[in-house]
């Protein structure tokens, strides 16, 4: 039988508001556990939430860029189950009524096509606690630090069909709120965690088959490699004849495969209603307008520019666009090099890139200023250097040793391209290698090539290829 | 001293007539006298509250102080106090003490009022009669086998047994008035949002509401004064300016125009025929004052109790779920493992009728029950303020009776929960409605005190504090002191 799976993910995206959602402590990472916890973190008698107008803002401005409906009302609902890290007994969230609802993105994916993703619901909601295992002899410790951090939660329809698609609609998600700044988007430090609703069905097949949830998955590779695990998990159950089970599943990286999480005795019930604490959020439309007006060119808008105004093809256009900085990066290089789009494009994505995979940066943290990057495509576009010798420039700059016209004048590297000049070195090459000349003029026409690099060689590269093409023909004519 | 008013002490307070640590000393020693029997006070603060006089005493000196510096107040133990034991009347939070002050106290305190301590209440403000706390019964002053009512019921008994002149209460569903009805003392459930819950802990959020009780109504005025305003901390609560509460009382006068509704429903089976009787002496006082007193009907009134039993539960068992043993409050010995601490920590830490409601709010907001109970109990509860805005169409003020009988016998309802909860059958549409509500001493019956009921419109505070004060200018069942309080 021919199976298709059906995917859906619930996208977990901490927002990078300076304190927590119900309260004014801070929001930073990696402090020393329960010392960002304050009363209303910890759960205390008699305290209350307040919600944070910023989490607000950046959550209509994530509604607005998927071309959400942002709710004029919506409702925070208290959601109640017994954890340690849970200091109220219940998490405040969203459920009936939620900020964000019925948007959608479009995936470019690899062989070319689109494909329109429906986002359901985007809902805010605070973070629990950790508990921490290890360390205790035995016994659980509590770090209330990340307790009451504001999230936003991105369930997608379940209109995702490949481990493929799903892993881009990740990092759709994963662009499209580093571009509003919503999110830092870290995923180690769990700032941005995926769960995925599997389940597959005979093609052809309108209903839903029996779907399993692998939680808390934070990478773009893993996520692609535990749901293709878990479709090739269901499709053996049931050709085996047996039945998929509902339930929660947890991803094993190291052993690349998913396993059921400890089982839950009885379905929850987690007695949703609205917190009597927190009015309901009304939202006017001088707010929401007031959030359009900070929205940034789009990934999407922006990939389409790159192509028009750049003439870039929709490959390389998606991959300067995947980051705001990194296009940022290409249009201030483009602008350096006096409009050299295309060579930009080139050097930015192979040597740029290359250079920053190698070393394991990031974009923000490129050594090489835009400017000097543009500075050398200048150089090569009016002779000044060649291809060949721009790599060895583009290697100085990167370790910081100034802009190309220094690098350039210290190295001295300025392209040869007196006639003359190249000459002299001509007939000093063809004086110093007789034999070689004798056997050329004898019809071994591959020698050409051994006079060019005996040239290039002379002039440490630096003369101009066409010129000495040209010259040294002439010349062995002659 | 001990049996003047807030109003009269602060007058000696700033002539220099008595110091204000003269006044705590002379009621701290009142209460250690009397309060063994009374159980009134769960922690008294006799080293803060000196040092809080002396304090006050400064400032009435330097000329910084409000009507309220000096003057002896004490806490319902709901109010969190920085470096205080807050127990809440539960043994769950008998270890806890609070880092920081319930904005109630800290306003009281910023206006120098002095607090002499922390009064006793129900369970979590769970009863009626004061009889769930943890810390043992309240006895009524005027008859130490009675009941002072509840949940606020050391905070009426403390203000009736004159060891202190006022104190601050809470009131769900009816637990400052009823109390304070059921003891012969004045007390007022501001508009729902009037005064900051930070601080307060929580019994049903959407219910609670915090407010003063003394003897007088000028005494409320004087103590809501500096509760009420407006909070950030609190999201319910409202930006919305006090008015001047005392202005409204200045001088003698009567109540001529003002019209107030007596609805039929709350003269219904139930009522106590004496109390019935008392109540209506004193709608006459009121219309000897000019007032135009007249029926009218609120026809879903005798849905409050059931959709309160449905609502307060609900909310009560979400708010009490963070007491579980973990951070802090009551832990039980060696847990085996978490489930175990949970459980114990919390069968041990709940008394009966706290853990009654926690189990009928959890059923009501089950899945397969919610639309059943809580969605049907929400949408109830609009019909009941309803009836209340019609009627507030008609009249400016409602009177009943505040409770259907007097102070009961210790123990007499302690089995029988519903009769109970229809203690307060006339109080708890107020809090569902959101609404202001006072009780003010009407009488007597059988040497029991009885209390009546106003309800206001949203923030008509200072007129119901108008209409008791002129009430309580014509009268003066206030002034009685319980037997050996003199």
């Amino acid at each position: 039988m021919e199976w298709e799976a059906v995917i859906g993910l619930e996208i977990h995206v901490q927002l990078a508001t300076r304190s927590k959602v119900f309260s004014g402590a801070s929001t930073r990472y990696g402090a020393p556990p329960n010392t960002q916890a304050c009363a209303i973190d910890l759960g205390l008698p008699g305290v209350l939430p307040v919600l944070n107008e910023e989490a607000v803002r950046m959550a209509v401005k994530f509604g607005l860029a998927i071309e959400a409906e942002i709710a004029r009302r919506s409702v925070f609902a208290r959601k109640h189950y017994f954890y340690p890290d849970l200091p109220k007994g219940y998490q405040i969230s969203q459920y009936e009524l939620p900020i964000v609802r019925h948007g959608h993105v479009t995936l470019h994916l690899e062989d070319g096509t689109a494909k329109r993703v429906g986002i359901t619901r985007a809902h805010l909601e605070e973070d629990a606690g950790k508990s921490v295992h290890e360390g205790f002899g035995g016994l659980t410790g509590i770090d209330l630090n990340r307790a009451g951090t504001p999230l936003l939660e991105i369930v997608s329809e379940p209109d995702l069909r490949t481990p493929q698609e799903a892993a881009a609609y990740m990092r759709k998600i994963h662009t499209l709120v580093r571009y509003l700044g919503i999110c830092d988007g870290n995923l180690q430090e769990g700032n941005f965690r995926c769960d995925a609703n599997v389940s597959v069905r005979p093609v052809g097949q309108e209903a839903f088959g029996t779907r399993t949830e692998i939680k808390n998955v934070n990478s773009f590779r893993f996520i692609e490699k535990a749901i293709a695990y878990e479709i090739e998990r269901q499709i053996d159950i049931l050709e085996a004849g047996g039945r998929v089970v509902q339930e929660t599943r947890l991803y094993d990286a190291a052993k690349g495969e998913t396993r059921p999480m400890r089982s839950k005795e009885e379905a929850e019930d987690y007695r949703y209603f609205p917190d009597p604490d927190l009015l309901p959020l009304v939202l006017d439309e001088a707010f929401i307008e007031g959030v359009r007006a900070t929205l940034p060119e789009l990934p999407d808008a922006k990939r389409a520019r790159f192509m028009e105004q750049y003439g870039l093809s929709a490959y390389e256009a998606g991959i300067l666009t995947g980051e705001r900085a990194l296009a940022d990066y290409y249009e201030q290089v483009v602008e350096a090099a006096g409009g050299e789009a295309k060579l930009a494009a080139n050097w930015v994505l192979s040597e740029l890139l290359g250079a920053l995979n190698k070393e394991g940066l990031d974009i923000e943290r490129c050594p090489l200023p835009a400017g000097h990057l543009g500075g050398m495509l200048r150089r090569i576009q009016d002779g000044t250097i060649s291809g060949k010798i721009a790599k060895e420039v583009f290697e100085a700059m990167w370790r910081g040793e100034g802009d190309a016209d220094a690098v350039i004048e210290a190295k001295g590297l300025r392209q040869i391209t007196d006639p003359e000049a190249i000459g002299r070195i001509v007939d000093q090459v063809l004086a110093q290698h007789p034999q070689q000349l004798e056997q050329y003029r004898a019809g071994k026409d591959k020698l050409f090539g051994f006079f060019v690099g005996q040239v290039m060689k002379a002039t440490r590269g630096r003369a101009n290829p066409q010129q000495v093409n040209e010259i040294l023909r002439r010349k062995l004519q002659g | 001293m001990h049996t003047r008013t807030i109003a009269e002490l602060s007058a000696l307070l700033h002539e220099g007539a008595v110091s204000a640590e003269e006044l705590a000393q002379a009621l701290l020693e009142r209460i250690q006298r009397l309060d063994g029997d009374l159980n009134a006070f769960i922690t008294v603060t006799a080293e803060e509250a000196l040092a809080q006089a002396r304090e006050a005493d400064r400032r009435l000196r330097s000329g910084e102080a409000t009507p309220l510096t000096g003057i002896p107040i004490a806490h319902k133990d709901i109010f969190c106090t920085r470096g205080v034991r807050t127990s809440c009347g539960s043994r769950m939070l008998d270890p806890f003490v609070a880092p920081y002050d319930a904005t109630v106290v800290e306003r009281l305190a910023a206006a120098g009022a002095v607090s002499l301590g922390k009064t006793n209440m129900d369970e979590f403000a769970m009863g009626s009669s004061n009889e769930t706390s943890y810390y043992g019964p309240v006895r009524n002053p005027w008859d130490p086998e009675r009941v002072p009512g509840g949940s606020s019921g050391g905070s009426a008994a403390a203000v009736a047994a004159r060891l202190v002149p006022g104190a601050t209460g809470t009131d769900t569903g009816g637990s400052i008035r009823q109390p304070a009805a059921l003891t012969g003392i004045t007390g007022l459930k501001p508009t729902y949002g009037r005064v900051s819950r930070w601080g307060m802990v929580a019994f049903a959020s959407s219910l609670d509401q915090a407010g003063p009780m003394a003897r007088t109504a000028e005494d409320c005025a004087l103590l809501l004064q500096a509760m009420a305003g407006f909070d950030p901390r609190d999201s319910t609560c409202v930006d919305r300016p006090v008015p001047d509460y005392r202005a409204a009382l200045a001088g003698e006068g009567d109540l001529k125009g003002l019209r107030i509704g007596v609805p039929r429903e709350w003269l219904e089976e139930g009522l106590d025929g004496k109390v019935r009787a008392c109540v209506e002496r004193a709608l006459q006082v009121y219309r000897d004052l000019g007032a135009e007193v007249r029926e009218v009907r609120l026809p879903n009134a005798h849905l409050a109790v059931p959709v309160y039993y449905v609502l307060a539960p609900a909310e009560a068992s979400s708010n009490l779920a963070r007491y579980d043993g973990v951070r802090y409050g009551h832990r039980c010995q060696d847990p085996r493992d978490l489930t175990d601490l949970y459980k114990r920590s919390r069968a041990e830490g709940f008394g009966p009728e706290v853990k009654r409601r926690i189990m009928i709010g959890t059923y009501v907001l089950s899945a397969g029950y919610y639309d059943a109970y809580y969605l049907k109990a929400q949408q109830v509860r609009r019909l009941i303020a309803q009836d209340f805005r019609r009627a507030f169409q008609e009249v400016d003020l409602l009177a009943g009776p505040t409770s259907p009988t007097t102070a009961f016998r210790l123990g007499e309802r302690l089995d029988d929960p519903v009769t109970m909860y229809l203690s307060d059958i006339y109080t708890i549409a107020v809090n569902l409605a959101g609404l202001p509500g006072l009780s003010h001493p009407a009488g007597f019956v059988d040497g029991l005190p009885v209390g009546l009921q106003l309800v206001g419109d949203y923030f008509e505070e200072a007129r119901l504090l108008e209409a008791a004060h002129r009430f309580q200018q014509a009268t003066d069942w206030h002034r009685r002191v319980p037997p050996g309080c003199a």
